[in-house]
């Protein structure tokens, strides 16, 4: 039987350019380049070892790609099918705009269900929102077992294991699937796409999705129908310019009278 | 008054710093009543009485060391309709942000991790963030149910504030999805006797110039000088010189100390991510350019393998 596989990916504004937030406070996607989370080429990356583990073993496996977001969000399921990704599942309505995790689970669980799984996989976090939080809500809402921020993944006779290396210990896990898995960015490196890769991504499928395709009403979701307000942003000072001693034999010395100074020795 | 639940962080009842100010924190918005989960919570209430728990709801099965997350998830639950709070408090761990999740959803309420501050407003507790690599600061509220709010370390300087802390004991009915996923085995850490990082008041980190795993003891001779725990930039942990629980950054701790020391590390974006909120930022770097020098309040432009054993030398002279 084939292992159905969907990962969720997001669609972020890069982390190197000047984000910042728009006027209704939401983040702002018009002014900065966007692309695929880095944190969720890790997933796919998963994702596509567990699907080619299994092909290679005889068995069958597809792996489908899902986003919620605006018209650009398509670069990120281009990014993921030009990496080896099957097919890709596009949510796309002007009401989600301003939509929080609590909104967006509820978007991505009714389009994960839709999609058929067996598996789901996440990055860690998203690099934009980086609360961390999906994953576990997606399990919740779908009511299947989390296995979350794993450094090793594993699929094997209808159980998904893995080692999650939290702060206090190492845990092996073991879940039955249905499953939701959240991969770390020590899970392995995430490949490049091809130019093979890249040229077979234009020919597969995209499926569009809007919230009447997903049975959800417009005020579940977006900024009205958001748990949480934003009341204000404000851009952090700049650091005011400190000292800088070049070290002739001194440094340390000087370094050492300003801890002191400021009482830490 | 109102009360304010506090999940509890603790090992086998040593409560962690991170729970204290959290409690601390609670004062500002009510009551608060403390939530201990699995074995210790007798040793665990003076602790928590004294930062001002005025009840200790405790809780003790082995589901919540065998299965992940779930049952103290369920218990928090329990703790939620037993006490019908204005406010929950979770330290904002991996765990706990997870935990906080699923019950924000489970009673219907708003969520919002990794504040920073906390104080009350008008229309619910206010929570300060650090967003986009601590570039802005975003003040934001829950709008619907009960707050829900995980708080990072180093938020606030925990205050005694002795209240009763008398322990009850909270009684949990596990759900049929709490034993989903099983924890088969469990290896704690091993102790390096040094602070927490994320909870350490001073944190020494070593990047791509450090060149070595081996040569990472001189980050640690002066992290031990100065009680301090021990950081590493991405490009020191991917090239495998030190662990990846010790990563600074986006994709690893994001810390705020009173002081934080950066040698032999550049200071790009996605290491500014973990660090940039700490009060007083020191660099040592051969590379004037570098860009983590627009950053300090003391920079020394010079080799670290100079600098640090000489810095180390003259804190221990200081100390005496």
């Amino acid at each position: 039987m084939s292992l159905r596989i969907v990962v969720c990916v997001k669609y972020v504004p890069d982390a190197t350019g000047d984000r910042h937030f728009a006027d209704d406070l939401t983040v702002d996607r018009e002014d900065v380049d966007g692309l695929l989370s880095e944190l969720d080429e890790y997933a796919v990356e998963q994702a596509l070892q567990i699907a080619e583990g299994r092909r290679q073993g005889g068995d069958d496996a597809e792996v489908t790609v899902l986003t919620v977001g605006p018209e650009d969000a398509k670069d990120a399921l281009r990014k993921a099918l030009s990496m080896g990704a099957d097919k890709a599942v596009h949510v796309e309505d002007d009401d989600l705009h301003g939509t929080d995790v609590i909104g967006t689970s509820l978007v991505l669980a009714k389009a994960v269900e839709k999609t058929g799984y067996d598996l789901v996989v996440c990055g860690m976090a998203s690099t934009d929102g980086t609360m961390g939080v999906l994953p576990a809500l997606l399990s919740e809402r779908l009511g299947v077992p989390q296995v979350t921020l794993l450094s090793e993944v594993s699929v094997e006779d209808g159980k998904v294991t893995g080692r999650r290396d939290g702060d206090a210990a190492t845990e092996q896990l073991e879940a039955a699937l249905p499953a939701v898995v959240s991969v770390t960015d020590q899970s392995g490196e995430a490949r490049y796409p091809s130019f093979k890769g890249i040229m077979a991504a234009k020919k597969k499928p995209v499926q569009s999705l809007d919230l009447d395709d997903l049975d959800i009403d417009a005020d579940e979701v977006g900024l009205g129908g958001s748990w949480t307000k934003v009341d204000d942003a404000a851009e952090r000072p700049a650091r005011t310019a400190g000292t800088i001693v070049k070290d002739e034999g001194e440094g340390a010395k000087q370094l050492a009278e300003f801890l002191a100074g400021q009482k830490f020795i | 008054m109102a009360e304010v639940l506090v999940y509890v962080d603790h090992v086998d009842g040593a409560v962690r710093k991170p729970t204290l100010e959290l409690l601390t924190l609670a004062r500002r918005i009510g009551d608060p009543v403390a939530v201990h989960l699995g074995a210790g919570a007798d040793s665990a209430a003076a602790t928590l009485a004294e930062y001002g728990a005025v009840k200790v709801l405790a809780a003790d099965a082995p589901e919540f060391a065998d299965y992940l997350v779930v049952p103290k998830v369920d218990a928090l639950q329990a703790a939620y309709e037993a006490v019908s709070p204005a406010a929950v408090l979770v330290p904002s761990s991996a765990e706990g942000k997870e935990i906080a999740a699923r019950l924000a959803l489970r009673i219907g309420a708003g969520i919002i991790t990794d504040a920073v501050d906390l104080e009350a407003g008008d229309s619910g507790p206010v929570a300060t963030q650090s967003v986009f690599a601590a570039a802005f600061t975003t003040r934001s509220r829950v709008t619907k149910g009960t707050p829900v709010i995980t708080v990072k370390p180093n938020s606030a300087a925990p205050e005694a504030a002795p209240a009763a802390g008398q322990v009850e004991q909270l009684p949990v009915t596990f759900g049929e999805k709490s034993t989903g996923t099983k924890v088969v085995s469990r290896t704690p850490r091993e102790s390096t006797g040094r602070p927490e990082l994320t909870e350490a008041a001073i944190v020494v980190s070593g990047g791509r110039g450090v060149n070595g795993a081996e040569n990472f003891s001189v980050i640690e001779n002066l992290a031990d000088a100065l009680g301090a725990a021990v950081g590493a930039s991405r490009a020191a942990v991917d090239a495998g010189w030190y662990p990846h629980t010790h990563q600074v950054g986006q994709t690893g701790k994001s810390v705020s100390p009173q002081l934080y020391i950066a040698a032999g590390i550049s200071g790009a974006i996605q290491h500014r991510a973990g660090m940039q909120t700490s009060k007083t930022i020191v660099a040592v770097n051969k590379d004037e350019e570098a860009p983590i020098f627009d950053l300090v309040d003391y920079g020394v432009v010079g080799d670290l393998f100079e600098v640090l054993p000489k810095l180390t030398e003259e804190v221990k002279a200081r100390k005496g």
